[in-house]
């Protein structure tokens, strides 16, 4: 079954609306396409839409966090991160206040609409504001419990939600921790750190390496900030070969992360799959995914290719 | 009224039907895409390409050339109508709109196809960049026009704002902006969403010359053009209260039609409304 994180989200904030009465939601004119809409029929007077005025509406967030509301903040990721990053480094990041940032079609899987409206880079951009926690959930259902452990924690939050739909890997008793990387698979070949929507290609990449006598472990990194840097650390030494996979720029993203945490802790070869230091463009989301090397297979290659490396390296 | 301006406005009229014929197939063919303010529009950006603006289709970096800049960038399809019926590039490309591969992509990319004079589609942004060519031309002493179009909801942007009083200030006269006055945005009535109205006062406050016109009336919008190259000092607003999705009458005033795309059966019913009006 395949539902957008977007609709999960949509779903979520209903539900969290109900709890809590100090939660507001603001939107800039797409709160149709983000499904902030589902908040708006049922509490109109906790919504709010700033029209087309990214940077107003989290300028706008954080005066309601100021005064003790819990704004969460929607729009496309491209304009979230993008149009509005110096309003939510200076007043929502550096202040630490208690706004959430939940950007919709985020990376390529867009599609049509092209470049302007693909963030390959709004991992980056968050992860490098101090205070802040980034999230990319895997599937609809960690999406809602990300939504509702966001919406707990104190401080400045981005999730970061796509566009299509896409598998349901995990079921209502899933547990989402921040912070914690979770093991999907374990085995002893390589392991494969994914986040977003290539966990699931990750996934399929086990099952056909599995199916060569290749066991690898894969990784939901749901949480890039703070990153689970023991798990992946522990992983790195007991495989010696480690793949990282994002719909996102390798530059400042999970791959980065990643490599960032191995360098220094315990350096095993790398092998990151991800957008390759370009920008988005028009087509159908699978031919993008496709075309930018971001599948199943391009993981089995990434796999291969750093158990060469492990092989050279010793 | 002169014969030739007789047939100047037949001829513009005739064009604006092909153009939007094209947006329709182009739009019907993607899948996807803006029909609604790309109709609303049609008139205004058929009249600058065809009529207005000192142009080489032939020659798309002519150093003198006027400028247009689509910082609704959505509305691309009709610039790419436009643009391959003015000859800049062949119309049967147009089908090729959103896909993979192509030089059509979702919203105008400068370098990719030519005409294009800048990246839009973040919204916003355009009239700021329409400013600095219109700055270049001035301390180049060259005489071109530049033109920047925006969509009402568009000028909710405070950038919009930022770009307006720098232009004013900077007296900047050969840059004219015109503003799609359709009343719709996504979320809505522009008014009801987060009103930027009343948009003449506004534009007057910040230093511009403003005149209004009906932006389905190619008489009204060759007389402003006029009339914009004739403003002195001041760069000059045209506000053209339109019809999102004009001429198509199921898209016309609804917001639903704002980014989808008919169905083939939908398109086929546009087509033969638009084909129908007597020529
Ligand atoms: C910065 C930015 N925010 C949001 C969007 C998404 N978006 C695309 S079109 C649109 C509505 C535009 O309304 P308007 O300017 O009135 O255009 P028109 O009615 O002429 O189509 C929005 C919000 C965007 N493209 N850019
Ligand atoms: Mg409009």
């Amino acid at each position: 079954m395949n539902v957008a994180t977007r609709d999960a989200y949509g779903r979520a904030l209903v539900e969290l609306g109900k709890k809590y009465p100090d939660l507001v939601v603001l939107d800039a004119d797409l709160a149709k396409s983000t499904k902030t809409a589902d908040f708006a029929k049922v509490f109109p007077e906790r919504f709010f839409d700033m029209g087309i005025a990214e940077q107003n509406m989290m300028g706008t967030a954080a005066g309601l966090a100021l005064a003790g509301k819990i704004p969460c903040a929607s729009t496309f990721a491209v304009f979230a991160t993008g149009r509005a990053f110096d309003q939510i480094r200076n007043s929502i990041a550096y202040p630490g206040l208690n706004v959430k940032i939940i950007a919709t079609h985020a990376g390529i899987t867009v599609g049509e609409d092209g470049a302007s409206h693909q963030s390959v880079e709004d991992i980056a951009l968050m992860r490098a504001l101090p205070n802040m926690t980034v999230i990319v959930p895997a599937d609809a259902t960690e999406t809602g419990k990300a939504v509702a452990a966001a919406v707990v924690h104190e401080g400045p939050v981005y999730i970061r939600l796509g566009r299509p739909a896409v598998p349901v890997l995990f079921d209502e008793n899933y547990r989402f921790r921040l912070g914690r990387a979770e093991i999907l698979r374990r085995g002893p070949d390589a392991a494969i750190f994914a986040t977003g929507i290539m966990v699931y290609e990750a996934l399929k990449a086990a099952e056909t390496l599995a199916g060569r006598g290749v066991d690898v472990t894969v990784v939901n990194i749901h949480t890039i900030k703070p990153l689970d840097v023991e798990t992946i650390s522990s992983l790195a030494m007991k495989t010696g070969a480690v793949v990282t996979a994002e719909e996102h720029s390798i530059i400042g993203g999970l791959g980065s992360a990643v490599a960032e945490a191995l360098a220094e802790r315990c350096p095993v070869p790398l092998v990151r799959v991800g957008i390759r230091d370009r920008f988005g463009e028009s087509g159908k989301p699978g031919e993008l995914l496709e075309a930018f090397g971001l599948t199943a297979s391009h993981i089995v290659e990434a796999v291969d290719l750093v158990l060469q490396r492990r092989v050279c390296g010793k | 009224m002169p014969s030739s301006q007789e047939e100047l406005l037949q001829d513009l009229e005739k064009k604006a039907r092909v153009i939007r014929s094209d947006i329709i197939r182009m739009v019907a063919e993607a899948g996807s895409g803006h029909p609604g303010g790309s109709l609303s529009a049609a008139e205004i950006v058929t009249v600058l390409y065809f009529h207005v603006m000192r142009i080489r289709p032939d020659e798309p970096d002519w150093p003198d050339r006027d400028r247009f800049v689509l910082s609704k960038g959505h509305a691309a399809p009709l610039l790419y109508a436009v643009l391959a019926e003015r000859g800049y590039f062949p119309a049967e490309e147009l089908i090729t709109l959103r896909k993979l591969g192509s030089r059509l992509q979702g919203h105008p990319a400068f370098g990719k196809l030519p005409g294009i004079e800048a990246s839009t589609g973040s919204l916003g942004q355009g009239l700021s960049i329409s400013l600095g060519i219109a700055l270049a031309g001035k301390i180049d002493h060259r005489d071109y026009r530049v033109y920047a179009l925006l969509g009402d909801g568009e000028n909710e942007e405070g950038q919009v704002w930022e770009a307006a009083m720098a232009a004013a200030h900077y007296r900047v006269d050969n840059l004219t902006a015109i503003l799609d006055y359709n009343g719709l945005q996504i979320d809505g009535p522009v008014a009801d969403v987060l009103s930027p109205l009343p948009l003449p006062e506004k534009w007057r406050s910040f230093g511009w010359e403003v005149r209004e016109v009906d932006g389905h009336s190619f008489e009204e919008l060759l007389a402003a053009f006029e009339w914009a190259k004739g403003v002195h000092d001041r760069p000059s607003m045209i506000i053209a209260k339109t019809v999102k999705g004009k001429g198509v009458s199921f898209m016309e005033n609804a917001v639903d039609w704002h980014g989808k795309a008919p169905d083939r059966e939908q398109a086929e019913k546009a087509l033969a409304e638009l084909l129908a009006v007597p020529s």
